[in-house]
């Protein structure tokens, strides 16, 4: 018996594109070709009409072990779950998996909306692989879970889309196979669900389960996986830590690509331009890239300008993705800890100590000034990523939760 | 929980890797591994298929009456169609009840898949379920408008023999047929939408292929025992005879169509089991 839960050897599988360019494809469209030329060659399936989603992946995954895929949309996540829940064949190599597994690739699979929520519970639930007994066992637990008591039997097309995400999720939560595939399936229902709905799933990938999670909240599969994978392309390029995983992920993000500052003619750019802003950048910790910052993390901003000038002074405004201010800071109103550093040469830097921000894309204006003159102003002169991260020790929120900052707090409930 | 692990027999384990060739619908043991899914999906068939319709389950039954008044004006009285001597409406009744339910299997069997693809590309399952599903719902239906169609026959005056006894092998047939036929065409349909179009069509065709409105007596020998190939010759004759209480046992014309469902069915499951494994890519 194999010691691992998933061992996959050069696992491959091949898409083949333009397929939903022709359509469905006609009976007459597949006769046609079927005369017309022989099967491809074994070479023609590395041309551009087909897509390797995975390509000679080697993972092997412990019992109890909690991994997190991670990687750009497209690189092979969802395949390698897909492939590993049976739902579709590899094209290559082969996969072992012991033990029996549940998969979790879309919340409210298989819901009947003219069931009712009870029959719907043991639909959903044997869909997902619940024995009959083990559904009625759990069924008060799912139940309440969901919050849904008064609606048992009424059908499910007559819910709230919460009510049934909800119900849904419920079920999805209370299954107990020995590996569990679970594919971004957290960020539904309102604030308070999804913090149960985390809460839940930390409870069971800590029972000893395998569990392989795909989301693109770092934050929750930091939470979550001991372990990270990251993809790019169908292969693994990275495999560790999950903390090391991020990094590297955080690191492989493109830059986007940014015009030269100088050649911008904004209609609302203004000032004396004896020296000009050329370049703006708001770094992370380490050595990530340019403009992606983890929440909580400290961050600097470095602005590149033309010329060196005596008794420059700067203004800084972060902008949200909505077009609010959300701070500005401004080096006329002066501490005592900033310093005029004479071999900084034609650069300003603004250190940031920490970034409480909400996980979203934000944006930077700058105003120069020198001589007591504006010398340049420029709006959006520089954007960056804030990645969801830890601030004063609570996870963020997830992104598109209202407002824009963080604050230190502490909460007192009820037990 | 975590104790039910532990005491659990060690789990097997399953390579997935292509496969070429017969697989996995011919594997009883898949099957059996996922019997509660298979009994809940049939449930869920049943359930639905006559909710928040106003006369529910009489649909089950309307459908092949409805049918019979019309035939029994037209090829009855009309075109005065010869019925073996029987009254024309329990003569077309009694091949429109096994007819109904195989032509309600293909019609809604072949779509299963396609009209389930969000199951399909989200979950594993064997997929002979969703035809399946289809067919077990049918049952339910043939079971009632059985129950009609003695009660009709007892009211006639008539009294069905023993021969009632072959309802349960004749029905058979007719499934075997109906999950051959619809298991290929619903495979079929995840690559090529065309079945969409053809079905219907194609039960009309095969509707007059087959003796509902005209005895097979009509044909003559060989014609008559060659068109047996066709199964829901030998099970709408047979339904005649079981059901009707007249006539000889038409043996010959139950054996062929039996050998030929059963060739049907396998040949069905063959194709289904050889391109299952893409239905999730094209679906």
């Amino acid at each position: 018996m194999a010691s691992t839960a998933i061992e996959t050897h050069e696992l491959g599988k091949r898409y083949r594109l333009g397929l939903y360019k022709r359509g469905y494809g006609t009976l007459r469209e597949a006769l046609t070709e079927k005369f017309r030329k022989q099967a491809p060659e074994e070479s023609d399936y590395d041309g551009p009409d087909f897509l390797w989603a995975l390509k000679d992946l080697s993972l092997s995954i412990q019992p109890g072990e909690v991994v997190g895929l991670i990687g750009h949309n497209g690189a092979g996540k969802s395949t390698l779950l897909k492939v590993l829940s049976r739902i579709t064949e590899p094209t290559s190599g082969y996969a072992d998996v012991t033990g029996r597994v549940g998969s979790l690739l879309e919340v409210g699979t298989g819901f009947h909306p003219e069931l009712t929520g009870r029959e719907n519970i043991f639909l959903n639930g044997s869909i997902l692989g619940m024995r009959r007994s083990e559904i009625r066992a759990r069924f008060d637990e799912i139940v309440e879970f969901a919050e849904i008591e008064r609606f048992l039997d009424t059908p499910v097309k007559r819910y709230s889309s919460g009510m049934s995400v909800r119900l849904a999720f419920a079920v999805a939560a209370h299954l107990e196979p020995e590996i569990l595939l679970v594919d971004e399936v957290l960020a539904v229902g309102d604030a308070s669900f999804q913090r149960k709905s985390l809460g839940k799933m930390t409870e069971v990938a800590s029972q000893g389960r395998t569990v392989v999670f795909v989301s693109h909240n770092l934050a929750i599969i930091q939470a979550l996986c001991e372990r990270g994978v990251l993809m790019e392309r169908g292969e693994a390029v990275a495999d560790g830590p999950v903390k090391a995983t991020i990094d590297q992920y955080l690191g492989s993000l493109e830059r986007a690509a940014s015009d030269d500052l100088l050649e911008r003619t904004d209609r609302d750019r203004r000032g004396y331009y004896d020296t000009r802003i050329r370049r703006v950048e708001l770094r992370g910790r380490g050595h990530g890239p340019p403009d992606v910052v983890v929440a909580g993390e400290e961050a600097t901003i470095g602005i590149e300008l033309t010329e060196q000038l005596p008794t420059m002074e700067c203004r800084i405004t972060i902008v949200d993705g909505l077009g609010q201010p959300v701070t500005t800071f401004d080096s006329e109103i002066s501490a005592s800890t900033d310093v005029r550093d004479p071999e900084l040469g034609a650069r300003i830097e603004c250190e940031v100590g920490s970034l409480p921000l909400l996980p979203g894309r934000y944006r930077l204006d700058v105003l120069l000034k020198a001589k007591r003159q504006i010398q340049d102003g420029l709006q959006a002169a520089g954007f960056f990523e804030v990645q969801p991260g830890v601030v004063h020790g609570r996870p963020t929120p997830a992104t598109g939760s209202d407002g824009d900052i963080v604050l230190p707090h502490v909460w007192r409930l009820p037990p | 929980m975590l104790r039910d692990l532990e005491s659990a027999p060690a789990p097997e384990t399953i390579r997935l890797e292509p496969t070429r060739g017969f697989s996995r619908v011919l594997a009883p043991k898949e099957l059996w591994r996922y019997r509660d899914l298979a009994g809940q999906i049939a449930l869920r068939d049943i359930t639905v298929r006559y909710r928040q319709t106003l006369l529910g389950g009489a649909w089950a039954v309307l459908q092949p009456i409805g049918f019979m008044v019309v035939f029994s004006l037209f090829f009855g009285n009309l075109a005065g169609v010869a019925s073996n001597g029987l009254p024309y409406p329990l003569f077309s009744l009694a091949a429109l009840v096994p007819w109904t339910f195989f032509a309600n299997a293909l019609l809604l069997g072949s779509d299963s898949l396609v009209s389930n693809s969000a199951l399909v590309s989200k979950i594993y399952f064997p997929r002979i379920f969703m035809p399946a599903g289809i067919l077990v719902a049918g049952c339910v239906d043939l079971a009632i408008s059985i129950v009609i169609l003695l009660a009709i026959v007892l009211i006639w005056g008539l009294t069905p023999s023993l021969a009632i006894l072959s309802l349960p092998l004749l029905i058979a047939i007719a499934a075997a047929a109906g999950l051959g036929t619809s298991t290929a065409l619903s495979a079929i349909n995840v690559r090529f939408r065309d079945v969409r179009y053809v079905i219907p069509f194609a039960i009309q065709l095969w509707l007059f292929a087959t003796p509902v409105v005209y005895p097979s007596s009509l044909l003559s020998e060989p014609w008559r025992t060659l068109s047996a190939i066709n199964p829901m010759v030998g099970v709408v004759e047979g339904f005649r005879w079981a059901t009707l209480g007249t006539g000889d046992a038409p043996w010959d014309l139950i054996g062929i169509s039996a050998i030929s469902a059963i060739v049907l069915f396998l040949a069905g499951l063959a194709y289904f089991d050889r391109v299952e494994r893409r239905f999730a890519d094209y679906v």
